[in-house]
């Protein structure tokens, strides 16, 4: 018997209240959206209940949004997975641009202590309560974050490029 | 400020010092890696060592960091392909198709039941390839060099029908939106069916090498050890998972590409040590032959790709001839295809676990934002909790078990 | 010799008599040297494992001399760098080419070791040229394993014919200093 969407839905807004917004089904993944005071509950909630039990954090991703406004430029996506019901569903929260700031979950799932530092790495979103929230992938001197949108993909020491014939001038050739 | 944000050689001093003062016995600290010659890769780790024994470790990553991510958001969907196939380098086919098997569930593209039935042929190859370097260099660093030698050449003819395929050994960017870019030729078949019947022989004959051996018993059983509940906790999936006693296989649990229509068992260990990790990897191979013999056996005709012309980047022969081709070789290259806005996740069983792409799409020809959820890069946070307490060598033996994949590891 | 399989390494130019054979010590310090390269292998990804595919019995570097390969960078004659160098890796593999005594080569394989590859992105060195001073370039994503023992190949011929005075000279010198060696 699989879990139906509308008892997590139920359980989810008896509990939350307005916390919990936009559940919708976006293919095969249930989601719904969470206020960034609320993350660790609601997660918590969703791996102890008896009847919910998504035991399993599949994965974590930070994404920036800047055209958004300055209280939702970044977002996380927490996907739990209940393997016994063969379940996933997913979790958006959206965060402050200047201070992107959220709870840890590290006391629910010790995997995603490295998912945490990469987020922190990759977009500088502070998990607070994080037992050693520093730089993974990245160098330890790097002072940017390197996957928000303004970051330049590209090296900037090579000098064999001509950007002519990148179509990156207004004139080419 | 928490211990844990000091570099760990500051950590470990105290340690160090607490230590001298408590009974006068001196620890030591050891550098293993980056680029020590037994960790098959780039892993750094700073041990805590009480004589031959590791107290403390801590790995450091990101020594070949790529950026895939970052690079996928400047690139049209069909040019990531090119940075999957660099991610988990041993079995590429499976994170190409994964990619390709994403896509076309963001384009809603129904791929023909052939092209599906090819698909999953070069997938459990590509399983059989990651396998089997990874069976095999446990044996190397366990003393057999034996089998290294016997099965790699068996990769190398998995190689061979690569080629065959798609022209590539190693980094195969193998596939297109809806299907393959061409039909499989008569060659391939043939060293398909060879290598079907050779391969067992050998792989038999690596099993009986190494499964009752006194030497490798005493290596690897009860080393690096993990609990069902633990490797939950730490995110494990594939083989890893399965030695500890979860049956969780994507292709069981949400099966992509025509899974459902071949019968296999997932093998599952007991104690979750190298050795059952060892065991599970051997009987998964297995598994993968005989999926491999029943795709060939109920291969069905029909084309090789879905017929998308708005997607599936037309033969070049044709773009030169045919003036429809040249117009759908423009629109796609040039980004005027429409594509939905919307969010998808798609994972497949690769080679060390659930290889999940999660594409978000703002109708632009470029994913807005990608992740990849790198098996290897969850698992490998649990390296220094199950080689504490052991000694070195067997630290060596764990990692190679564990088949972290550096290229996966740092993206 | 010429009924047998055997290939023998061909001789240098000199001046053969009874019991005697006189020719350059260069020649045959080179010829020495060309066919007893011990590799390290610095592997950081893909062409890493192609590398190991070149060792297997299939391809068998060990062919041109090249049978032992040195983990240890102090007792090498040939860095062989294979796969991505990030950054993070660069002062790594300047520390390990800092640790070899001379004469030492390098060789460069794969298009990210090359030029950084399809990775021109902020966290990888784009060629590990800006580091280190290379000898032979081979290309490929990843090289085939024939095109990697053409590489050595291609290395032999520059070590036979390498003079035993080049590492003395202000050239050589002057190149390393242009890496801050």
């Amino acid at each position: 018997m699989a879990l139906e969407n509308t008892l997590i839905q139920e359980k989810l807004t008896q509990k939350f209240g307005n916390s919990v917004t936009n559940f919708a089904t976006m293919r095969d993944i249930f989601t719904l959206e969470v206020n960034k005071d609320k993350v660790h509950e609601v997660i918590q909630f969703l791996k102890d209940d008896e009847e919910l039990n998504f035991h399993f954090l599949t994965d974590l991703a930070g994404i920036h949004y800047p055209d958004n406004n300055v209280d939702e430029q970044f977002a996380l996506t927490y996907q739990l997975h209940n393997w016994i019901e063969n379940t996933r569903i997913r979790i958006k929260t959206f965060l402050n641009g200047e201070n992107p700031e959220v709870q840890t979950i590290t006391d629910l799932f010790l995997c995603s202590n490295w998912m945490e530092r990469e987020a922190w790495d990759f977009y500088g979103i502070k998990f607070t309560g994080h037992p050693q929230l520093k730089r993974i992938l990245n160098m330890d001197e790097m002072v940017s974050h390197p996957m928000r949108k303004e970051f330049p993909m590209e090296d900037g020491g090579r000098t064999d490029k001509d950007d002519r014939f990148f179509g990156r001038t207004p004139v080419n050739c | 400020m928490s211990d844990l944000l000091l570099s760990p050689e500051q950590r470990y001093a105290k340690i160090i010092e607490e230590k001298r003062n408590e009974d006068g016995s001196e620890l030591n600290v050891l550098n293993l890696g980056p680029t020590h010659p037994a960790t098959h890769g780039i892993f750094q780790n700073i041990l805590l060592m009480d004589g031959e024994r590791i107290l403390e470790a801590e790995p450091t990553v990101g020594y070949i960091h790529r950026a895939f991510e970052k690079i996928a958001e400047n690139r049209p969907f069909y040019q990531i392909n090119v940075l999957t196939d660099r991610m988990n380098y041993c079995s590429s086919p499976i994170n190409n198709m994964a990619w390709w098997m994403t896509v076309e569930k963001l384009l809603n593209i129904e791929v023909p039941k052939r092209a599906q039935y090819l698909r999953v042929i070069v997938m459990e190859l590509a399983r059989i390839a990651d396998h089997l370097i990874c069976n095999s260099i446990l044996g190397v660093d366990t003393g057999a060099y034996t089998g290294f030698l016997y099965v790699f050449q068996f990769r190398e003819k998995i190689y061979e029908i690569y080629e065959e395929i798609c022209g590539a050994r190693l980094t195969t960017n193998m596939g297109r939106i809806g299907g393959f870019e061409r039909e499989w030729s008569d060659e391939a078949f043939k060293k398909l069916n060879t290598f079907l019947e050779e391969f067992p022989v050998a792989w038999k004959e690596f099993e009986n090498l190494f499964e009752r051996n006194r030497i490798f018993i005493d290596r690897t059983v009860n080393v690096g050890p993990i609990s069902a509940e633990k490797a939950m906790q730490y995110g494990f999936t594939g083989p890893n998972l399965r030695a500890a006693g979860i049956d969780y296989d994507v292709r069981k649990a949400a099966p992509y590409s025509s899974y459902e229509d071949f019968e296999f068992d997932v093998p599952v260990g007991k104690s979750g040590d190298t050795y059952d990790r060892f065991c599970v990897r051997n009987a998964e191979v297995w598994e993968s032959i005989s999926i491999i013999k029943q795709a060939l056996a109920k291969l069905p005709d029909g084309p090789y790709h879905a017929d998308v012309p708005d997607y599936y980047l037309p033969p070049k022969e044709d773009v030169y001839h045919n003036m429809e081709s040249l117009i759908y070789h423009f629109k796609i290259v040039m980004g005027e295809v429409p594509v939905p806005v919307e969010e998808i996740y798609h994972a497949v069983e690769g080679g060390n676990g659930e290889l999940g792409f999660y594409l978000i799409s703002d109708g632009s020809r470029t994913p807005y934002r990608l992740k990849m959820r790198r098996p290897c890069y969850i698992y490998y946070q649990a390296y220094p909790e199950m080689i504490k307490g052991s000694m070195l060598s067997d630290a060596i033996v764990i990692l190679s078990s564990l088949n972290v994949i550096a290229g996966e590891l740092d993206a | 010799m010429s009924e047998t399989k055997t290939n023998m390494v061909a001789p240098p130019e000199g001046v053969s008599g009874e019991g005697f054979f006189a020719t350059k010590l260069s020649d045959v310090v080179g010829l020495a040297r060309a066919n007893s390269l011990w590799p390290l292998p610095f592997a950081t990804s893909c062409c890493g494992i192609e590398f190991m595919a070149t060792m297997a019995s299939h391809y068998d570097l060990a062919r041109f001399g090249s049978e032992r390969v040195s983990f240890s960078p102090r007792q090498a004659d040939m860095l062989m760098v294979m796969g991505t160098i990030s950054k993070k890796m660069a002062p790594i593999l300047r520390q390990v080419y800092e640790q070899m005594s001379e004469p030492r080569w390098v060789i460069s394989v794969g298009a990210c070791a090359c030029s950084g590859g399809v990775f021109d992105t902020y966290s990888v060195l784009q060629g590990i040229d800006k580091v280190i001073p290379v000898d032979v370039y081979v290309p490929g994503c990843p090289p085939r394993p024939e095109q990697i023992v053409q590489g050595v190949m291609q290395l032999q011929e520059l070590v036979k014919n390498e003079s035993v005075r080049r590492r003395n000279s202000p050239e050589y010198k002057e190149l390393l200093a242009s890496y801050n060696l």
